[in-house]
């Protein structure tokens, strides 16, 4: 069942809201300029699909138009950050950061300044564009530099929210959106924090840290060999349980998954990762200790993004059967988004196959 | 502003001649690292840490300073020694260069060291960051002035370029860009590598006020400063005409210095140089 406490939207299953979480950028990005003039918007010539427009209307003095040159848009970025505003810059992620990638290392990571990186169009769901302008890399490209954080909404109001705590991060951040409309599951009484990640679906026994922020509003990681606090009546005891931990807005696919494996008496717990660094390593290690079985859904290469990091995670603090939902090392190609979906394995009836698969290689 | 006397221009003069000094034994102490840049740009530092740059090297994040970027890492010697000089940090320190530890990396780091203004090393990217950083000052309404040091050679790289477009189309009138064109890179000489001519026609055509100087005549390179400050509707790139490993008679002019320290000997040899300025004053040395 649904966590009350995720204070998820009431129609989800049945007939959800849809928006872009572009969309949530866009608004976002308008209520972080109210709140601090510092903020600015640099846009590489896609103003109005990245929706960067909208805050070129409220703020045209603050809109700067960089041309279609991805390289530079970094660099001026990385030195107004280093003068002090607080530039968000955007594109499509296939661009930015697709062809920027070392100018994002050496004069926002590495420079340590606080430039937010806005990669819209991510996933196969961009569509008819086909898989020049379908970027499944940008998360593992980012995920690997040192000071980054990276932020994966899984919906408009998460996207909204999102892009309103990026401006007081302090930090270089990396965000994707996607361009297709998807479902609505969040509202503003939905609980986000950087860092933090969201238990969606099922119950858990599990006990997290109350306070989990540092200064800067980021989660902090937790040491290695670090006791983790779950109820030990349910460690690895039950054969039907999995936990599913998904990102993007592929955590309705991972919810309806839920929804169908319940009904089938396997216990489910869906995890909203939206942030994938830093990730939320106590929540994970302990839902997937409780678990036993663990999913992980994302519209991205399976390589090097939130799968992997999660693997990366679980290998050190409790080897946990894994199966990996996104794209299996492929490039996407033209289409419909919800035909591409199906077609790359990341439908609903592939997590649910997934799951019990996981389930079938516990021990 | 008033020509500067020859007390002023010989006093400028001696700060590089020292400078040069210390970057050959940085370089040597180091064991690796570049030698014809740092000692080409010597004199260019010299002016603009001594005479050009609003600052205080006792107060390097004072808001209202005079910023300069550069944008080819790896001349960093030459700002290391020069800022040294001008009295941001030790001299001696400037021995720890490319040492483990030390806050003078291999090529330049923002959080490393005060002063440095950002992290640079791969090519073509100074000139957006520093047009970053001028078009938010002048958003601010601030007065300071945003330099940036680049080389020829890297003007090869196309970041570069969309920088050019960026500055040009926004008028930042408040951005001196400086070029080192010593005509070498890592591989040959530019204009076989990959030609950069006509270099003043590019930058015309991209809506720069240019000027050219003779990269070791401080006087010159002082003036061109001044004159960018009174250029109100155009960004001003100097093209400043340097000699690689200007100062060691031996090395001028070869490419195969752009990339290596001297040894020992050498650099005893070349310090020697120096300290008697080419043999003029050999009896004080001997």
């Amino acid at each position: 069942m649904l966590n009350p406490d995720a204070k998820l939207a009431a129609n989800i299953f049945d007939k959800p809201d849809m928006a872009p979480t572009r969309d949530g950028f866009g608004k976002g990005v308008v209520e972080a300029g109210k709140a601090d003039e510092r903020v600015v918007v640099l846009s590489a010539d896609l103003e109005e699909s990245t929706r960067a427009e909208w805050f070129h209307k409220e703020f045209p003095a603050r809109f700067v138009e960089m041309g279609v040159a991805e390289q530079n848009m970094a660099t001026v970025a990385a030195g107004m950050a280093n003068y002090g505003k607080i530039p968000f810059f955007t594109s499509y992620a296939a661009f930015s950061p697709g062809r920027n990638w070392e100018q994002i290392r050496t004069t926002i990571a590495l420079n340590n300044v606080h430039a937010i990186i806005c990669g819209m169009h991510a996933g196969v769901s961009v569509g008819p564009d086909g898989a020049t302008h379908q970027m499944l890399e940008d998360m593992a490209l980012m995920r690997a530099m040192p000071n980054m954080i990276v932020i994966s909404p899984c919906d408009a109001e998460e996207g909204r929210k999102a892009t309103i705590a990026a401006a007081k991060t302090g930090k270089p951040v990396y965000m994707r959106f996607g361009r297709d409309k998807t479902p609505v599951m969040t509202t503003a009484e939905t609980p986000f924090e950087i860092g933090k990640a969201n238990i969606l679906w099922g119950k858990s026994h599990i006990s997290v840290r109350g306070a989990l922020t540092q200064s800067d509003g980021v989660a902090p990681p937790i040491e290695q060999g670090e006791p983790l606090h779950t109820s030990d009546s349910n460690l690895r005891g039950d054969a039907s349980k999995v936990a599913i931990f998904a990102t993007g807005p592929l955590v309705h696919n991972a919810l309806l998954a839920a929804r169908e494996l319940e009904k089938e008496n396997i216990t489910v717990t869906v995890t909203n990762v939206h942030t994938i660094k830093p990730l939320d390593e106590e929540t994970i290690v302990a839902l997937a200790r409780e678990a036993g079985a663990v999913v992980t859904v994302e519209e991205h290469q399976v390589n090097g993004g939130l799968g992997s990091a999660i693997a990366e995670l679980l290998a050190k603090k409790v080897p946990t059967p894994i199966e990996f939902i996104g794209v299996q090392n492929q490039f996407g190609q033209s289409g419909d988004p919800k035909e591409l979906i199906e077609h790359y394995g990341m439908g609903v009836s592939h997590i649910a196959e997934a799951a019990k698969r996981a389930i079938a290689r516990k021990n | 502003m008033e020509p500067l006397t020859d007390a002023e221009v010989k006093a400028l003069v001696d700060h590089a001649n020292a400078i040069r000094a210390t970057i050959i034994e940085m370089l040597v102490a180091a064991g690796s690292g570049h030698t014809a840049g740092p000692l080409g740009m010597a004199d260019i530092f010299t002016a603009l840490y001594f005479h050009v740059l609003t600052h205080d090297p006792k107060n390097p994040d004072w808001p209202e300073r005079d910023r300069l970027m550069l944008s080819n890492g790896h001349i960093t010697p030459v700002r290391y020694a020069t800022m040294a000089h001008a009295g941001y940090f030790p001299i001696e320190e400037c021995l720890t260069l490319r040492k483990f530890g030390s806050r003078l990396q291999g090529h330049p780091e923002r959080e490393k060291l005060p002063g440095v203004e950002t992290t640079s090393g791969p090519l073509g990217s100074g000139l957006s960051q520093a047009s970053g950083y001028a078009y938010a000052a002048r958003m601010d309404g601030k007065t300071f002035r945003t330099y940036v040091a680049m080389s020829d050679g890297e003007h090869q790289e196309g970041n570069l370029w969309e920088a050019a477009m960026f500055a040009g189309k926004n008028r930042l009138s408040n951005l001196t860009a400086i070029i080192d064109r010593n005509n070498i890179q890592i591989d040959g000489m530019t204009e076989n590598i990959m030609p950069l001519e006509p270099l003043r026609d590019k930058y015309e055509a991209f809506n720069w006020h240019v000027l050219e100087v003779d990269g070791h005549n401080i006087p010159q390179f002082i003036a061109a400063c001044d004159e960018a400050k009174a250029i109100y509707e155009k960004p001003t790139v100097i093209i400043a005409h340097t000699i690689p490993g200007k100062g060691i008679h031996e090395i001028e002019f070869d490419y195969k210095w752009h990339g290596k320290p001297p040894s020992k000997e050498e650099a005893a040899k070349f310090l020697n140089e120096l300290r008697t300025l080419g043999g003029k004053i050999q009896s004080e040395h001997q």
